[in-house]
């Protein structure tokens, strides 16, 4: 059976119910895309539409694009753009002030004015003629159909095209190359630096206490004097309140008595 | 179902892409929006091949989908340059045209 076929200009059932389950997914995914304040949460919902759209490509006879817009966009340029977000910051969200007045709703009008006159046009539109599907050109094979087509009509803007995506490549690198100001340091400088600027202790943050009784990372050490050195915990513990006092193991009276 | 509606929905997506386009502040969600219209047209080109019965729609989708990638790749880049001369990645930062 060819799940494919096209009878009257209608579709066949199947194709009708994978496209009424997955395309309100695919538009709710970039409305949400549009709405939500995090940009990784829009690249996620970017990425389910582009696998929609994979699916829908699969189903229009496009097997080849489909497989290629899998690897492609979900696979290489939603990496790109997942990379690029760590780079910059996950968290830099979108700031909500306007900074043209009335933009914003301005832009929203013009965009459902787009999209009205889009769809109006596509529904008056004719082909003239009954759709005919690929089923005649597809007969060797998508991929085969594609290539007969691509090396043959297409081959001067394939050769063109290849020109492009070495100029991006080199455009790129480009752009994101950075000069070095001043010479890189070192470890030597470093060492030395560190040494001379004596911020952070050189031989090290000196360990929690360890007493008879008790040791654990929550109790200060001492100090020669017997004042408890903060920087021997963890600040962490100390924020929640969870330090133990020293002062409660040290040696009780009795003994003094006792050497008395 | 006509084939129609994969164009109607081509049309909804590459709506909501042009909104975005023009409502978002962070530049990389721009260029999310961007990738969007692109492949809401795709959408239409494949569905067009179909409908005329010729591979040629989805030679130009083909085409379509490598212009996106040197798009991206370029793109990406003068947003890490911008990124790293200005600490912020929203396109309202970046008014001037030199530092």
């Amino acid at each position: 059976m060819n799940l494919a076929a096209i009878i009257e200009n209608q579709t066949e059932i199947p194709e009708a119910v994978l496209f009424f389950i997955l395309s309100p997914i695919m538009v709710l995914s970039a409305l949400g895309m549009l709405l939500v304040k995090k940009a990784v949460h829009s690249a996620l919902l970017l990425a389910v539409i582009m696998i929609g759209l994979a699916i829908f490509y699969i189903a229009n006879q496009a097997s080849f694009l489909g497989i290629v817009q899998i690897v492609v966009y979900t696979g290489a340029v939603m990496m790109l753009f997942l990379f690029i977000l760590m780079l910059v910051g996950v968290d830099s969200s979108d700031s909500l002030e306007e900074t043209i007045r009335g933009q914003r709703i301005g832009a929203i009008l013009g965009s459902l004015g787009v999209g009205f006159l889009l769809i109006s046009l596509l529904s008056r539109a004719d082909l003239g003629r009954p759709y005919s599907g690929l089923d005649l050109v597809n007969v060797e094979g998508n991929v085969q159909a594609i290539a007969n087509t691509l090396f043959t009509r297409y081959v001067w803007a394939f050769e063109v095209i290849s020109a492009l995506l070495i100029t991006a490549a080199l455009g790129a690198m480009v752009l994101a190359h950075r000069e070095r100001l001043l010479p890189r340091k070192s470890q030597r400088e470093l060492a030395a630096e560190r040494v001379r600027q004596n911020v952070v202790p050189v031989a090290g943050l000196p360990g929690p206490g360890t007493y008879a009784q008790h040791n654990a990372v929550d109790i200060p050490a001492l100090l020669p004097d017997g004042t408890p050195a903060d920087l021997s915990v963890s600040k962490v513990i100390a924020a929640r309140g969870e330090l133990a006092n020293p002062s409660t193991f040290r040696m009780n009276e009795k003994k003094e008595e006792g050497q008395e | 179902m006509s084939l129609d509606y994969y164009l109607y929905l081509s049309a909804l997506l590459f709506t909501i892409g042009a909104a975005g386009v023009l409502i978002r502040r962070n530049a990389i969600v721009v260029f999310m929006c961007i990738e969007l219209m692109l492949n809401a047209s795709n959408l239409a080109f494949v569905t067009f091949a179909r409908m005329n019965g010729s591979i040629d729609g989805q030679i130009f989708a083909f085409f379509t989908m490598v212009v996106a990638a040197c798009e991206v790749v370029v793109g990406l880049a003068i947003i890490v340059t911008i990124y790293r001369s200005r600490r912020s990645a929203s396109v309202d930062d970046a008014r001037l045209l030199k530092l």
